[in-house]
């Protein structure tokens, strides 16, 4: 009976197992990238496109998507902002903007981040108003404030999944 | 120097031991590389909350062992801790205003601010008691004293132990031993009804 019960159970497990194979079809529904709490925190809106931002020596990397259909999305204005080593999150030289190439991608080339208010962490936006200089401008502002692993690291990849206004 | 200010012999360790190992924790502090990316408000008021957590441990020993001087100091520095604190939360403000408005209202990301919120509120809270001290029964004044403390203890422990900031993990972790050492043991000798 018991061998039974352990079977069916077994049965159920491949079943759930079978359907989660199945899931990348229902995958193309890419969920969107929520603002994060404390991700706008000393925006200065506006900064520079920028190639590098002050010295560099740091590598902001990422990409930037469209929710659903997860289509990268090219031209898009992504700002970023952080404690460095050259200053404070809240100087005009700590900010600097890029915008994403034909995959979507972006990349910045800025001080390296050093722990600020108890985490290395950066900051990154995605301004509709702002990018809409840019010819877009139809998603929704998204702020993120994303932790580093380790305060030495020398790079950090951000994800943005953007939603339509 | 009246001899009512004299810690008593089996003291003189504990009370080396606790400014040792704040001496050592501010000169760790002092040496973080971080330092040097950081103007002097900013500077100033991380210096401020490792020196108020410095002198938590000193608080136990002169409020039991130090006589009727020792009782003085302990509220003097009672005073200076909650001035301290004042320096620290002020100092952060003027460096990043939206990130201290965040930690006040609750709603910061980071986990150690609710601590040190905690702790900052339960700091205040002692102050305006102390004052109102001689208007208070003395066991209700000393139950609020010592819940008060608990809070302002852990809170500060808390909030210490999960930064990543200047201060050197192995002093850190010893301060923090120590201020919960000390707290522990004033709790202990403190009768409470």
């Amino acid at each position: 009976m018991s061998r039974l019960t352990m079977n069916r159970r077994r049965l159920l497990g491949a079943a759930g197992a079978a359907s989660l194979v199945g899931m990348p079809a229902m995958a193309q529904s890419v969920a969107p990238t929520p603002t994060m709490r404390g991700g706008a925190n000393n925006y200065r809106p506006g900064a520079p496109i920028v190639e590098r931002i002050g010295g560099g020596g740091f590598l902001m990397t990422g990409r930037v998507r469209r929710a659903g259909d997860g289509a990268p999305l090219a031209g898009r204005r992504i700002q970023m902002w952080a404690h460095t080593i050259e200053g404070h999150e809240r100087d005009w030289a700590s900010h600097g903007a890029t915008l994403t190439d034909a995959e979507g991608r972006f990349q910045m080339d800025m001080p390296q981040i050093v722990p600020a208010f108890g985490q290395a962490h950066g900051h990154l936006a995605y301004d509709a108003d702002e990018d809409a200089a840019f010819g877009g401008g139809e998603f929704q502002t998204v702020f993120l404030r994303p932790l580093m692993a380790s305060p030495n690291d020398k790079t950090l990849n951000v994800e943005f999944v953007l939603v339509e206004a | 120097m009246s001899s009512s200010f004299w810690l008593k012999p089996r003291l003189l360790w504990p009370a080396i031991a606790v400014l040792a190992v704040g001496v050592w924790a501010l000169v760790a502090a002092g040496q973080s590389p971080y330092l040097q990316y950081r103007d002097w408000v900013y500077v100033i008021s991380g210096f401020a909350g490792i020196a108020a957590l410095c002198l938590f441990p000193v608080q136990p020993i002169l409020a039991h062992e130090g006589g009727i001087n020792g009782r003085l100091g302990h509220r003097w520095i009672g005073a200076a801790a909650f001035a301290l604190v004042l320096v620290h939360v002020g100092g952060l403000w003027i460096t990043s205003p939206p990130d201290v408005i965040d930690a006040l209202l609750f709603r910061s990301p980071t986990p150690f601010s609710v601590w040190g919120v905690a702790s900052m509120i339960a700091i205040f809270a002692l102050g305006v008691v102390a004052i109102l001290r001689r208007r208070i029964a003395p066991m209700v004044w000393r139950r609020v004293h010592m819940a008060l403390v608990v809070l302002i203890v852990g809170g500060a422990v808390l909030h210490t132990v999960l930064i990543i900031g200047t201060m050197g993990q192995v002093s850190k972790y010893a301060l923090c031993a120590v201020v919960l050492l000390a707290a522990g043991w004033g709790v202990w000798r403190t009768r409470l009804s």
